[in-house]
């Protein structure tokens, strides 16, 4: 991502790095983010323009990030605080208040819904946030609307005294078309406003801003009204009208490239002028929404009959099918898919689920626990991959820190006989997970929680955070040394373990298990992709001493597969010499020893 | 170009380079002035799991992805994954490029009972290529590794690729792509395989006919499987229990071996093998017989 400050012209860029454009041509100084897909590459694109044009960081966790931009806001520059679905539940806080406040430099919220779950914990409509906290919504449709509408969101937050909700989802985020670039702005420097009635949420001024968002929501919906964002598309013939938003504009256009449009620039507030002329225009109303009926909802409430979610799915991703069936299911007369009739019969492989990387450190980890037959409370990151079999050791996994409290609960539930262990990576520990660990120990909870050390942001394509000791434009800083975390809440025993060493592990968490109280074990080997790809000589299983016990697929290691070979009915196993990157694992579990480093 | 859009729908496994792929044809077609959208999920893909791409482009582009059935081109950097995708290619007329090679993941290696197959597609190269009109299906991974390097079998594919008439490029721009997107040091090999990719389907050669998985047994069954346990021999080590793969013994109330879940035991005689006190015995009966 080499693209900084590059002069106009027309560029292929993803939808993320359009915001990062957009908001950067919007002279935006203060970028904060904590990495979630889809979100992630928002500000990794935003740290390649020049540090002398705006500060981008990685924050521990959403809120940090969305208060940072608050600051940024009240001292009068231009703001932008980026963030997957579920992080601005973490951020809502501060939202909910920053929406009476209002603002001073403008202020955008990117957030990245991902209907679909391709990569979440679930495919919560962010657009219910922009409702709930009346601040206006803004959905781009495409990478070049992208860079204008963050543009645009600076400019409404300005103008309206409002916080803008900038919301994407996977699909445009990650998708790259051509996107017509413009130059850095430099809007007017705001200097500090001292208002203590409108910065400082006590009782008594939350009561007098409270009004006020009500009117701006109305005055917001007037602006949309008149400007030429909502747009009325006409088509051919007044037998049904479609109003949509976002990439679902896409798929209509595509499937119905005919039909009468109204294509709106936002969920909230609605255009309610625009609304009725286009429904007075047509005699049957349908919108195209992904995710939950918002709009839908909003129509039928202003008393216009409207249909929508019985022929469009309130879950998952739409697609052009999905918007052609959905249609053709509502009496529109539409072209068939090409697919129904002379199509391929479905042929349905094996699934392939992610697993986890050759000689990842995370494997030894759910095996011992699995072996210890604990009951684990897990968290978010590549580990929740070992819910899945062979390792199968995750017994829950809730939200982001999640882990260390739901232990705790479970343990104080005096839930059954089982040993009852939290896991946690580093990155989300530093997130989330001090506040649940704190209590742990105050509140005399008899867990084990192991800290998944690698060092690395590793899900989200490894980003920096306060462990690794360096920010996101990868200069130097202190390192949060997680034991000594651990040691200051008040954990007595705290220790490190090689998770390279299967025995030392095993060992290590029986101890830690036996110990009453809170314990801590940190796995300290890093990630094998990031910062630094770790390749060492590959491994070979020696056909001739291996009983095809395959003891050793129970790491999960995506290198050992079944080879030619048999024995007694069963496949031997063979490790791939490309993939491995010869951690010893394998050879470390296998029973007849028969796993060695390949001759080369 | 006879449609307004083209659709070329790029699959594989993470890590193989779906997106190095897709992204050197996106970058020809800005080359060429077209409109195109280049569209991904990552987040998982450095995992191991499905990845695909979609990329369209033409003189106009709405839909990020390409409707089920509308694939003009299906190009599968691994075997399953083009079998998995076959019903996005467009009937009658699209076009599948597939590498033969098999990736089969831990998840395909579930059932380890004696006789027992992987759980891959079973399909084999023939029956695919019957069922679609125009396939080119090459051991593009062998090929590449006999060039020096298999990592280039990304460029002996796209070489396939830009002999499909749907996709209008000359030779010589699909070279210039190559060069401004690989490495400059493996400029040299990335245009050989391209070259040696073309060359291929001028001259196709199918890949060795890949005969069926085929177990030596018959699945034995369940009852063939026996395990005899010494309880009196038995210290309660939890030896075998730690240590059997299928996690099919536990100890009992007194501390004695037992085995919890014999449909799991595949009897593999790692008990048998590890217990310091010779306490147990496997007995696959019926495997003599059936040899």
């Amino acid at each position: 991502m080499k693209q900084a400050s590059r002069p106009q012209g027309l560029f292929t860029m993803s939808g993320n790095e359009a915001i990062a454009r957009g908001a950067w041509e919007a002279g935006v100084r203060v970028g904060a983010a904590y990495p979630g897909t889809p979100s992630t590459e928002i500000l990794e694109s935003l740290s390649t323009y020049p540090e002398g044009d705006v500060h981008a960081q990685w924050s521990p966790n959403e809120k940090v990030a969305l208060d940072v931009a608050i600051g940024a806001s009240f001292a009068g520059v231009r703001a932008l605080a980026a963030m997957k679905h579920v992080g601005l539940n973490v951020a809502s806080d501060s939202l909910m208040s920053q929406a009476y406040i209002g603002v001073n430099g403008g202020l955008v919220l990117a957030v990245c819904d991902d209907p679909g779950i391709h990569s979440s914990q679930n495919e919560q409509d962010s657009r219910f946030f922009a409702e709930f906290a009346r601040i206006p919504v803004l959905e781009p449709s495409d990478g070049q609307e992208a860079l204008d509408f963050t543009r645009l969101a600076f400019e409404m937050s300005e103008r309206f005294d409002t916080p803008v909700l900038l919301r994407s989802t996977t699909r445009l985020s990650h998708t790259r078309s051509e996107v017509l670039v413009g130059e850095r702005t430099s809007p007017p420097t705001r200097a500090f406003v001292s208002d203590p009635r409108k910065n400082v949420m006590i009782p008594a001024y939350a009561r007098l801003r409270h009004p006020l968002v009500l009117v701006r929501e109305r005055n917001v919906g007037a602006f949309l009204d008149s400007s030429e964002l909502s747009r009325i598309e006409p088509g051919g013939g007044g037998d049904f009208g479609i109003i949509t938003v976002g990439v679902p504009y896409a798929y209509v256009k595509e499937v119905a490239p005919e039909a009468s449009l109204l294509k709106l620039p936002g969920s909230y507030p609605l255009p309610e002028r625009t609304l009725r002329d286009f429904a007075a225009s047509v005699k049957r109303l349908f919108v195209v929404e992904e995710l939950e009926p918002v709009i839908e909802r909003g129509v039928r409430a202003l008393g216009i009959a409207v249909e929508g979610k019985e022929y469009f799915s309130r879950t998952g991703e739409l697609s052009p099918n999905a918007v052609r069936d959905g249609l053709s299911r509502a009496g529109v007369p539409m072209k068939a898919s090409t697919q129904v009739e002379t199509g391929y019969p479905a042929v349905n492989p094996m699934p392939r689920p992610p697993v986890l990387c050759p000689g990842c450190p995370h494997m030894t980890t759910f095996m011992a626990l699995r072996a210890l037959e604990a009951r684990v409370a897990g968290d978010i990151g590549c580990y929740t991959l070992s819910a899945l079999e062979p390792l199968k050791a995750m017994d829950t996994c809730v939200a982001m820190g999640s882990s260390i409290a739901v232990a705790s609960g479970m343990a104080l539930s005096g839930f059954d006989a089982h040993p009852v262990v939290a896991t946690i990576g580093d990155s989300t520990f530093l997130h989330a997970g001090i506040p649940p660990l704190m209590n742990a120990v105050y509140n005399h909870a008899d867990i084990t929680v192991v800290v998944l050390d690698n060092r690395t942001t590793a899900m989200t394509g490894g980003q920096d955070h306060p462990g690794t000791g360096r920010t996101l434009r990868g200069e130097e800083t202190h390192r949060v040394d997680i034991g000594e975390v651990a040691r200051a809440l008040g954990v007595t025993w705290v220790q490190t373990v090689d998770s390279y060493d299967v025995a030392a592990v095993l060992r290590t968490l029986r101890e830690a298990i036996r110990h009453k109280g809170v314990s801590v074990v940190i796995s300290n080997r890093p990630c094998v992709l990031d910062p630094v790809r770790i390749q060492g000589p590959p491994f070979e299983v020696e056909a001739s001493g291996c009983t095809a016990c395959q003891a050793c697929m129970n790491l999960g290691c995506p290198s050992i597969t079944w080879g030619d070979e048999w024995y007694e009915g069963r496949h031997k196993v063979r490790i791939d010499e490309r993939s491995c990157i010869g951690c010893t694992l394998c050879a470390q579990v296998c029973p007849t020893d028969c796993i060695r480093l390949r001759d080369s | 170009m006879m449609r307004a859009t083209t659709n070329v729908l790029v699959v594989g496994v993470g890590g193989q380079g779906v997106l190095m792929v897709s992204r050197a044809l996106t970058h020809l077609c800005r080359e060429s002035g077209l409109k195109v959208k280049q569209s991904e999920v990552h987040g998982m893909a450095k995992r191991g799991g499905v990845v695909f791409s979609h990329v369209r482009f033409g003189s106009e582009v709405w839909s990020p992805t390409i409707p089920e059935g509308e694939a003009d081109v299906l190009l599968a950097l691994e075997w399953a994954e083009a079998v998995r995708w076959l019903s996005h290619l467009r009937p009658m007329e699209g076009v599948l490029i597939a590498d033969t090679q098999r990736l089969v993941p831990p998840f395909a290696c579930r059932d380890r009972r004696p006789g027992a197959l992987s759980g891959y597609a079973p399909e084999t190269v023939e029956e695919i290529l019957a069922r679609v009109e125009t396939g080119h299906a090459l051991d593009a991974t062998g090929m590449a590794k006999a060039l020096g390097d298999a990592r280039v079998a990304n460029s002996l594919l796209l070489g396939v690729l830009s002999t499909v008439p749907a996709l209008e490029f000359a030779a010589d721009e699909w070279l210039q792509t190559l060069d401004e997107i690989v490495p400059p040091k493996t400029r040299a090999l990335n245009r050989s395989a391209f070259l040696r990719g073309r060359e291929w389907v001028e001259n196709p050669v199918l890949p060795p006919p890949k005969i069926r998985e085929v177990a030596p047994l018959e699945p034995l069954a369940r009852s063939s499987i026996e395990l005899e346990i010494h309880a009196a021999w038995c210290k309660g080590c939890d030896i075998c229990v730690k240590m059997c793969p299928e996690r099919c013994l536990r100890l009992d109330e007194r501390r004695v071996a037992v085995l919890d879940d014999p449909n799991a035991c595949t009897g593999c005689r790692i008990c048998e093998m590890l217990c310091p006190d010779f306490a147990i015995n496997v007995h696959v009966r019926q495997m003599e017989a059936v040899r």
